[in-house]
């Protein structure tokens, strides 16, 4: 993954690297320090915002950001925004995105966004449903693997082997087991939609591209992106962005695009590192470097990034033997 | 008609919610010191004129090195850059060629003839400089610049000193040092030739201060046993004939030994095989990884064809013959020790490069001035000797002996002088810690080799290295890390997730503190290491 | 003009003509008909720019009518029975958020055991819900509550809900007086949202709310639909004046002027107690009949006021809540106390079970009744089924 600074430094400058830029999500929101998911839908709103020229509306499933970012009196957004339930964001989103077909007003763009939960469970009937009918909406999850709003329980996107309040490991048992968990991001490009993504707030710029181009894209729209949570996977938090990069540098969260169904482009890892390097500074993994446990602990998640790296063809080296 | 109450909530209303008392650690941007910077003798900004270089501008850039050091035309050929050595690029993919970019900013001032602004202000007070070499030019220009009258006298036929006897053509062509005295002379600056001061006691009660910079004068003394009739000459006075009476050298010898490992070692070496040698071999008592000269200067000597001999000492030269002691070096303890073994070449020429030491006769008379055990002048922080209202610095000092050297002692004694004198006392500044290679995050970086430079082989005395273009200055400057200081990245503000970094449209950055939740992403971000987190409870 | 059209016909026009921007159809019988039927029409292009979306779920179907109605724009659905269920946190999402949606609900039973024909079951599991809930007694009166409804809910800024009988209503063929869209859009004025998402003023809909306002909240949500009460007699009148018709309003009072005896109902039963009561009036009985149009908000005073002079009142009712009987007749009790009127619950028509006029005829009657009559039970069945659960359960003790 070639990195660069934000701003003007090696490199375009980012949205968020500009002055002016949008804030979409406004400081003094209630997200505890270090919250990836702040920062990543700071990220891919101002993003979309700055592409259609503010003309968007943003539906949100209820969750951390929901939460963190709405209670009276005291909003974080500057965008129009509407919360209704945890599993229908989009359907809301369909409604809303409705309502503008009905009234003729087709420049204004609708986003919906919920976490792992919403989107990977509660919300998948409605989001099946949406990308189904193809509606004009894009959908952002904020994957942070689990359920971190009611304090870090199991959900579908939770990664095999990672410890939560409701896969606590113990002496015979390692955590979310293996064989468990599904790839949301296939399941959507098995839809045929016309756009699919994964980014990770660790290449915002990887990150903003994919939102200003999925944004104008009709139709139904997936973008997940990667949240590290530092209460959630226990790390510091000042260590956000490095666990984000060190997840895609290993493998296990590959960053690629769809479109209609067919992967058409990955961004590569220049310098792949074994999971442990991303496994271990987590506490969420602690369990896996134990006294008593077995390396084949960490080789479940190693084929994993292996399988990655292969399927979405991450590595230059291998594609270029 | 009135919104519903509490469930529909104007935008941006959380603005004035202080999430900043959360907070246990705060961040805050530092200036650190970058290691380029503490490292220059010559106590270079070298970040901040490598930084306006990045940016085109090169005028300014050369406006910051002239603060510190009045050649950068000639710094930037004959320094020995201890900068690049602790560059933290150096860890990532190769040290930023601060050097070369220093030598093309210098060249490019001369080629469009950028003058320093006229000194408006006068002290009234006469100081002399006595020794035109390096030191004593870069006193004067210092010294100048706050209004003082100086007079510097230089035994020579022309000023320079060690840029012009101690250095070959080929590395530094007259014209540059020309031009670079030609603009301190131009700060009124009066240089008085062919006349040497023998003693300090001649000339000490005709000026308010005097700045004494003789250099070390006389060739070192080695445990070599030269026999009568033997052809040993000096380094220094083969290159003081050169340039002074070319003639003298026209039945140069065809097989040349130079003795030494430094660069003049290599600048005689390669001398002499531009004044007609067939075979030049230098002679180094321990291995090639150990020799002082610049790794370029050797890779350069080996191209032309010259010949080193490690771990020889010479024991003695007998007339065209000399016997060498090979030798063992012990990596670990830096112990050198003779093998026993011996060898003896056929020579015609050997030239001595195993340094210089100070005549200590020109401070006779003058008791005050404190002479240590190894013949080097002590002085205070001011760079005054024993004397009082006299000041030394270069080679004659303790110390590294450069060129570099000689102009940071000169900045350093022109401070000291200056106070002497009357002037404002200088505020001791206090120097921020170091920015060290861990305190950066270079995944920020692009691996990105050092812009290079075709090396030409050219046996002549014509000058072979050429500049950088514009734009290879601004693509190597663009290498630096900026290690300590904020260079405008904007990923502070970009990562932050409770956009409690404020940047302003000219592009300054501030932390909001009734926002910032201190989770230290910004410093764990900061590519060049210009935030520390500390803590609130201090 | 007069058409003869299935009740589910005649409501999908009557939906159509209130120029919905939005509407979400998923089907469940025995709603399906509606929503099959505007389909047709917004295909047809009788209803200009409105967009008809096949959803996934009910679920999806009021979520996608909130996500329309918060964007500015008048929607609709249509559900029954499992399907209320299914989308019951939508329902009260739709009315916290004092989105002013309609929903047609086709009255039906729920399960287990599944169960398609009608009751009131799924409409009294949504009384408490915040939205108006209106009940149809005719296929005419469901028409015409439904122009209501889209007024009432905009002007309250909250949902409401049409209550029409699975079956009885919406598969039932009967004349029915369509108005003209002219009509219509004299009575109906295009939509105005109090507050919607829009580029141009953005606000945050659907804030979390802390203990020091929720309470406020939902407070003021009460004093807005009892507020409401007069809202619906107003439009009830404007209808009237528009219309010629009784249509809506709090309740539709039958032969109550000295009746000893009044009977108090919900939907399309009243027709049938209406005609046993004709035929009981006629041997010289007194009775009358509150067929209640306005289950919520529920007409208190208005209702007290009717029935505070008969002796006896009987509610008839298609639900009752299992561990303590008849629900409307609760509130109908609670409401007379300290009157001296003896409130006898009847719960009848429980999964589609018949209402006979002869046992409605034998049951209001018989003055000696106790207090909770579930008419129509088959107590050969239950005496059969009842003694051995019962003995099953008490086996043993109790650890």
């Amino acid at each position: 993954m070639s990195n660069f600074p934000l701003g003007n430094i090696g490199g375009t400058p980012t949205v968020q690297s500009d002055f002016a830029r949008p804030n979409s999500l406004t400081g003094g929101h209630r997200g505890c320090q270090g919250c990836g998911e702040a920062l990543g839908a700071r990220c891919a709103i101002d993003a979309a915002h700055q592409t259609t020229g503010g003309k968007i509306l943003v539906v949100n499933a209820t969750g951390c950001l929901e939460v963190f970012s709405c209670c009276f009196p005291e909003n974080s957004w500057s965008v129009p925004w509407l919360h209704s339930l945890f599993g229908n964001a989009p359907a809301v989103a369909t409604g809303v995105a409705a309502a503008l077909r009905s009234r003729g007003q087709d420049s204004i763009r609708v986003i919906a966004q919920g976490g792992d939960g919403a989107t990977y469970d509660i919300g998948m009937g409605c989001l099946s449903g949406m990308f189904d009918r193809n509606d004009d909406v894009l959908y952002i999850c904020y994957d942070n693997q689990a359920y971190m709003n009611t304090g870090v329980q199991r959900s579908g996107a939770t990664p095999p082997l990672a410890r939560t309040a409701t896969t606590l490991p113990n002496k015979s048992y390692l955590g979310s087991d293996p064989q468990t968990g599904k790839n949301l991001p296939e399941i959507a490009m098995a839809h045929g939609i016309p756009y699919v993504a994964t980014a990770s707030i660790g290449n915002i710029r990887d990150l903003e591209q994919k939102v200003s181009r999925a944004i104008n894209i009709r139709g139904s729209r997936y973008i997940q992106i990667h949240v590290p949570c530092p209460l959630g996977w226990g790390y510091p938090t000042a260590e956000t962005i490095r666990i984000a990069r060190l997840a895609v540098q290993c493998g296990l969260y590959p960053l690629f695009e769809g479109e209609y169904g067919k992967l058409v482009g990955s961004t590569p890892v220049e310098e792949p590192i074994p999971v442990e390097s991303y496994l271990r500074p987590q506490r969420r993994f602690a369990h896996l470097f134990g006294k008593n446990v077995s390396a084949n602990a960490v080789g479940v998640l190693q084929n994993i990034a292996n399988g990655n790296m292969e399927k979405y063809r991450l590595n230059w080296e291998i594609l270029d033997a | 008609m009135p919104k519903p109450f509490a469930t529909v909530l104007e935008t941006a209303t959380s603005l004035g919610n202080n999430t900043g008392s959360w907070r246990t650690m705060r961040p805050e941007y530092v200036n650190e010191l970058p290691p380029c910077n503490a490292t220059c003798p010559a106590g270079e900004n070298v970040q901040l004129w490598l930084s306006l270089a990045m940016a085109g501008k090169f005028r300014e850039a050369w406006e910051i090195i002239m603060r510190d050091n009045p050649f950068p035309a000639i710094m930037g050929r004959v320094c020995y850059h201890s900068c690049e050595k602790t560059c933290n690029r150096g860890l990532f993919d190769g040290a930023v060629n601060i050097n070369m970019i220093e030598k093309s900013i210098g060249d490019i001032a001369l080629d469009s003839g950028w003058i320093l602004p006229r000194v408006t202000s006068s002290s009234g007070k006469k100081v002399c400089v006595v020794g035109g070499g390096p030191g004593g030019l870069a006193a004067a220009y210092f010294l100048a610049k706050l209004g003082h009258h100086i007079t510097v006298y230089e035994a020579h036929a022309n000023p320079g000193g060690m840029m012009r006897y101690g250095v070959p053509r080929y590395r530094l062509p007259s014209k540059i040092i020309d031009a670079e005295v030609k603009r301190i002379k131009d700060l009124g600056v009066k240089i008085v030739c062919n006349k040497k001061i023998s003693h300090l006691k001649d000339i000490i009660n005709d000026f308010d201060a005097v700045y004494i910079s003789i250099g070390a004068q006389v060739a070192s003394k080695s445990d070599t046993v030269i026999k009568k009739g033997s052809c040993v000459i000096d380094a220094m006075d083969l290159f003081q004939k050169l340039e002074d009476n070319p003639a003298d050298l026209a039945h140069f010898g065809k097989k040349v030994f130079v003795y030494g490992g430094g660069n003049t070692a290599i600048d005689a070496a390669r001398t002499a095989l531009r004044l007609g040698a067939e075979s030049v071999k230098i002679i180094y008592r321990r291995t090639i990884n150990n020799m002082p000269a610049h790794e370029t200067e050797i890779s350069d000597a080996l191209m032309e064809g010259i010949e080193i001999l490690c771990l020889r000492t010479i024991n003695t030269v007998d007339g065209d013959q000399i016997l060498l002691d090979k030798m063992n070096y012990d990596e670990e303890f830096g112990i050198l020790s003779k093998t026993g073994e011996t060898e003896v070449w056929q020579v015609d020429n050997i030239i001595f490069a195993v340094g210089q030491t100070l005549d200590t006769t020109f401070f006779d008379g003058i008791s005050d001035i404190l002479i240590s055990e190894n013949g080097a002048i002590e002085v205070d922080r001011n760079m005054m000797t024993g004397a009082t209202g006299v000041f030394a610095g270069g080679d004659i000092v303790p110390g590294k002996r450069s060129v570099t050297n000689a102009v940071g002692h000169a900045k350093k004694a022109a401070k000291g002088i200056d106070e002497y004198l009357g002037g404002a006392s200088e505020v001791p500044i206090v120097k921020n810690a170091v920015a060290h290679f861990k305190k950066l995050n270079t995944i920020y970086f692009k691996k990105d080799k050092r812009t290079n430079i075709l090396r030409p082989l050219n046996l002549s005395f014509e000058e072979i290295l050429p500049s950088y273009t514009n734009d290879e200055i601004s693509r190597e400057a663009s290498r630096c890390f900026s290690c300590g200081n904020c260079f405008h990245c904007d990923n502070c503000y970009g990562h932050c997730p409770d956009n409690a970094i404020r940047k302003q449209q000219n592009g300054s950055l501030t932390v909001n503190y009734d926002h910032c939740k201190g989770c230290g992403i910004c410093a764990a971000e900061c590519p060049c290491g210009a935030i520390r987190m500390v803590s609130e409870e201090k | 003009m007069f058409h003869q059209l299935e009740g589910s016909q005649a409501i999908a026009r009557a939906v159509a003509l209130c120029r919905p921007g939005v509407i979400c159809a998923y089907p469940i019988t025995p709603q399906t008909h509606i929503v099959e039927g505007v389909g047709e029409l917004v295909r047809d292009g009788h209803l200009e720019h409105c967009e008809f979306i096949n959803v996934e779920s009910e679920m999806a179907a009021l979520s996608v009518a909130i996500g329309s109605q918060a964007a500015g724009v008048r929607s609709y659905t249509a559900t029954s029975s499992q399907g209320l269920l299914h989308m019951i946190e939508a329902v009260y999402n739709a009315s916290g958020l004092e989105l002013p949606l309609v929903m047609t609900l086709g009255n039906r039973a729920i399960g287990a055991p599944i169960n398609i024909w009608n009751d009131h079951s799924d409409a009294m599991s949504v009384r408490d819900t915040g939205w108006i809930m209106l009940f149809a007694e005719t296929n005419q009166e469901a028409v015409d509550l439904h122009l209501q409804a889209f007024l009432i809910a905009e002007k309250v800024s909250c949902p409401v809900m049409v209550c029409v009988d699975g079956f009885i209503l919406t598969h039932a063929y009967e004349r029915v007086d369509i108005p003209s869209q002219e009509e219509v859009d004299e009575f109906l004025p295009p939509y105005t949202p109090r507050v919607s998402l829009d580029v141009d003023d953005p606000v945050a809909i659907g804030a979390m709310v802390s203990p020091d306002y929720f309470f406020e909240v939902r407070y003021l949500a009460h004093r807005r639909q009892m507020d409401s009460l007069e809202i619906i007699c107003c439009v009830a009148e404007s209808f009237w004046k528009k219309f010629g018709r009784d249509s809506g309003g709090l309740f539709h009072e039958y032969h109550t002027d000295g009746a000893e005896t009044i009977v108090v109902t919900l939907g399309s039963v009243a027709g049938t107690i209406k005609d046993v009561v004709d035929e009981l009036n006629a041997s010289g009985e007194k009775f009358g009949v509150i067929a209640l149009t306005s289950y919520r908000p529920f007409p208190a005073d208005s209702l007290k006021n009717s029935l505070k002079n008969a002796a006896r009142a009987i509610v008839v009712e298609k639900a009752f809540a299992i561990g303590i009987g008849g629900i409307l007749f609760q509130e109908i009790e609670l409401l007379m106390k300290n009157i001296n009127v003896k409130i006898v619950s009847v719960v009848a028509g429980i999964g589609g079970r018949s209402i006979t006029k002869s046992m409605l005829r034998e049951c209001f009657l018989n003055k000696n009744s106790g207090e909770n009559v579930f008419l129509g039970l088959n107590e050969d069945i239950v005496a059969k089924e009842y003694v051995p659960m019962k003995s099953h359960s008490c086996e043993g003790n109790v650890p």
